[in-house]
This record gives structure tokens, sequence and C-alpha cells, in this order.
């Protein structure tokens, strides 16, 4: 069973958002974590970055797969985690903690509102892992 | 998915938690514990991998190795009964229809190992250009195949069919019965590591794949799926049918010179095609490709010198043993040199890379 948090916002291509004080947190899901296998490269983007809502803003790798990374909302790149160039793997062992993968400075708050609760993306994971 | 084909071993997959996916219309494992933690079980210690998807055909009769051989790129002329080839299997226009294990089992009995994918369209190749005394039957339906690969291999191999399979050498391929059937044991692989590919009847495999898993414990046994296959092929440069090597593609330009006898006795399909190949000089070849920044090259990238696209990335991925981004692509002869600087566009940045040499990976050699 995929580990889904409570406290925070999903979206449709698995990524997670976490509001913490003037940031977002964005990860990708424990469900996108286990589908992708063994990550093995994280591309990231620059400090500064500016996203609109949907915008690609990097890839995740594994041996058989590169999936991009979609911004939940918009706003600008204030953060990257760059632990990830040399231990990519963190996305696998702690999606939700060490593997987190982006901090943005958003600007409105309601695209963060519309996101999905944990219980609409449970629905979703069962839908998509039927 | 549905429509797939199981292997004898499907069973066992689904009862390992196995990601299956369809693959030449077969539902085969592509992951069990992780690509990773599979590749590096290859490396270190000995995997176990369903490989009953390949097609195996079998060729009989008084004719039967001067019919295949007339077949075949190299010469199986060059070798005693009981031994192994690699080869390709060319048209007539020189364009590789397969590349393929041949099995020399003795003058009047042929034992070919052909990919999933050209199963079909090989035997009918194959047929067409069949002469002499000479039957040919597909048994892939009747036979499945698991391949026991790394350096523990030989020793789970002698625990299972007899201390003497754990004496032999590369390349080489005996009859050993398993339980009462009759398997043909294979010293031959995919991966680069000593080991065997035993083709045994259907209905002795899951026996098989059990007696090696129990027998293996202490080597650090376990399966391995397509996913670590293709990464343990692609650090050796092994090309795959499809990828790194088809119909629009010669032996001569895939690096496969060494299996291409273009003045063997009685010649074989294809050789006029590339003995003209050959006189004319080739304009590209399949080389070995490193990247020196950060990025993985996958299937299809360009590969760009002097601002233009000179070829494409045929099979590539990041290293699970070095770390480092490898790749097969076809450059022009010009910038095949070991040491030429390229580069090779990841989704529109133009990553540094060179050209080295195969393998990318040397395997310990006890």
């Amino acid at each position: 069973m995929a580990d889904i948090r409570p406290d925070l916002r999903y979206t449709e291509d698995h990524e997670w958002a976490r509001p913490d004080g003037d940031v977002v947190v964005i990860g990708i899901t424990d469900f996108a974590q286990a589908q992708l296998g063994d990550i093995v490269m994280v591309e990231l983007p620059r400090v500064g970055d500016r996203l609109n809502k949907g915008d690609t803003f990097g890839t995740v790798e594994s041996p058989k797969s590169v999936s991009d990374l979609f911004a939940p909302v918009s706003g600008e790149v204030v953060e990257v985690n760059g632990a990830l160039d040399d231990k990519p793997e963190l996305v696998n062992s702690d999606c939700y903690g060490e593997g987190w993968i982006v901090k943005l400075r958003a600007g409105d708050a309601a695209e963060l509102d519309a996101l999905m609760d944990a219980g609409a993306y449970a629905k979703h994971v069962a839908e998509a892992d039927h | 998915m549905t429509e797939a084909r199981r292997t004898a071993l499907y069973d066992v997959h689904v009862a390992l938690g196995a990601r299956l996916v369809e693959f030449a219309g077969y539902q085969m494992p592509i992951q069990y514990d992780g690509i990773l933690a599979e590749h590096a079980r290859v490396r270190e210690n000995v995997g176990l991998f369903d490989v009953s998807h390949m097609g195996e055909v079998h060729v009989r009769g008084p004719g039967a190795l001067a019919a295949v051989n007339r077949l075949i790129t190299n010469d199986l002329h060059r070798v005693e009964d009981g031994r192994a080839q690699y080869t390709a299997l060319c048209a007539e226009d020189g364009g590789i229809v397969d590349d393929l294990i041949v099995y020399r089992l003795a003058e009047d009995d042929v034992f070919i190992c052909v990919n999933a994918s050209n199963r079909a369209n090989d035997v009918e190749h194959m047929r067409a250009h069949l002469t002499g005394d000479a039957t040919l039957e597909d048994e892939s339906d009747a036979w499945s195949q698991i391949a026991v690969q790394g350096p523990k291999a030989l020793t789970l191999l002698g625990r299972v069919l007899g201390a003497d399979v754990a004496k032999m050498k590369p390349f080489r391929v005996a009859r050993r019965d398993f339980r009462g059937a009759s398997c043909l044991v294979a010293t031959t692989g995919y991966t680069g590591e000593k080991g065997a590919e035993i083709y045994v009847p259907n209905d002795h495999a899951a026996a098989l794949w059990a007696a090696l898993t129990d027998a293996g414990h202490d080597l650090g046994v376990g399966p391995v799926g397509l996913g670590a296959r293709d990464t343990l092929r692609l650090e050796m440069g092994y090309c795959l049918y499809g990828n790194d090597i088809d119909r629009s593609t010669s032996p001569l330009e895939a690096g496969l010179g060494w299996v291409t006898r273009l003045d063997k006795a009685g010649g074989f399909v294809g050789r006029d095609a590339l003995a003209a190949q050959e006189a004319r000089g080739l304009t590209r070849r399949l080389v070995a490709l490193e990247l020196d920044e950060r990025g993985i090259p996958r299937h299809d990238f360009p590969i760009v010198a002097g601002g233009e696209v000179v070829g494409r990335v045929t099979s590539g991925n990041q290293s699970p043993t070095t770390g480092r981004a490898i790749a097969l692509g076809y450059v022009p002869v010009a910038l095949a040199e070991p040491g030429t600087t390229l580069s090779i566009d990841v989704r529109g940045k133009l990553k540094a890379a060179h050209v080295t040499t195969l393998p990318f990976y040397h395997p310990a050699r006890a």
C-alpha cells in the first residue's frame, strides 16, 4: 500500500506539496517512487527559475524510465535539494522527508487549495493502480 | 496484457512479487526487488533469469551443419561439436535479420537460440534459405530457458546439475539430465559473467528454478528481471536487436566483423553484399560512448558534432556498476576512433561525451 500523508496536497501526476511558512515544499509521492523503481538521477531546476502551475521543472530517471516533474503551483524556485545530485535514492527511501525536490515561493494560495487532499489522492491512486 | 502468453515460470514470478510487463508476446518479469539490486546480484553473486520467451530452432539431418553454416555469418567449421558460437543472421542485402547463438551439438544436430521478437521471421527466413539434407523445426513452445549468471553461477550449477558442469569452459554445450528431463546446458549468457543458459522442457522448468534457488541460498542467489538484463548487457556492449542492430544495419557496421567470415568456404546469405560494403568502405560504425557531464543518454537521443546531428544513441543508461553514463550509437567512421569528443543531446541540452572502448565494465575474473 502506498503511503499517503494526511497533511499534504497532491497532483494527478503524483507530486506532493506542503506549505511551510511562505514557501511550498514539493516532492513525488510514495506511489510514484514505487512505480518508478530505483531512482538514479534527478534533474533539478535552478534557484530563481519562475514556474507556472503545470510547467515541467525537472526529471526523475530510473534505469527504465524518464519522468517529468510538473509544478503543482506557480512560484519562484527558492531552494533545490542538492543532496539528490549524489543521492537520488533518497527519493526512494524517504520521499516525504530527505527526498524532497524543490521549494517554491508560491504566488497564489488558491492554487494550493485546489490540489487534491489525501482522500481524493487515495482514490486517484486506487484508480491508477487497478 | 491479458492477451500475452505466460512462461512455465509465471506462477513463480507472481509468488516472488515480480512486476510483469508484456514483452514479445509474453508476460515477463521486468524486476523483482529492484533493477540495481538485481544487477549487483549478478555482478557479485549469482542471478536466475527466466528467458523462456527466447526462441529455439532445431536443425537436424546429415546436412544440418552445412545448412546452418550457409545461413549464418560466423563459421561453425571453426569449432568442434559441443561448442557454442555467437553469430549474425543476414538477409541477401547484408542487413541483420537477427543475432543468434548457435550450438553445434553434432554434424547432424544444430540447436539455435533466436530473439523472441524475431522468432517467426527468423524461422521463415531460415526455411526460405535452407539448403541440402536438413530439416528445421521451431521448438520454441517446448522449451523453457533459465539463465544462471554471476561469479558464483558455476558453483551453483555444479551442485544442481553435476560437478562436471562447474568445470565447463565458456561457450560449451552439453546434454544433462535433470530429474529425468533431457536439458541442454550451455555456458553462454548476456551479462559478461560466468554461468550458463539452461534449455529445459517446460514441464521441468519450475522444478529446476526451485532446485537452483534451494541450492544457492548461501551463494546469494535470487531472481533477475529483464530490466537488469538490459543494464548488464549494455555494460558489456552487447547488442540488443531492435535497438543497436536491425535490418537496416550490417554486422560490419555494428562491430560484429569478428563473427562475419567473408572468406568462409561455401559463403553465406548476405556475404556478397557485405563483401561489397567492406570493399567500398564503411560510412558509419557502432561506437561506445561515455558522457563527461551529468545526464543519462537514452535510445534515439541525437549525437552531435560540429553543430550537426551525426548519429543517434541506440542504447543508453547509467551503468549501475560504475555510475557512469554509457551509450552505444552509430557515428560516421571519421568520428569513431576512441577518444573522439562528441556531444549527446539530452532533452535539448548538449552534454559532452567521448568515444571509448568496450566493454564499459570488465567483470572480475577469478
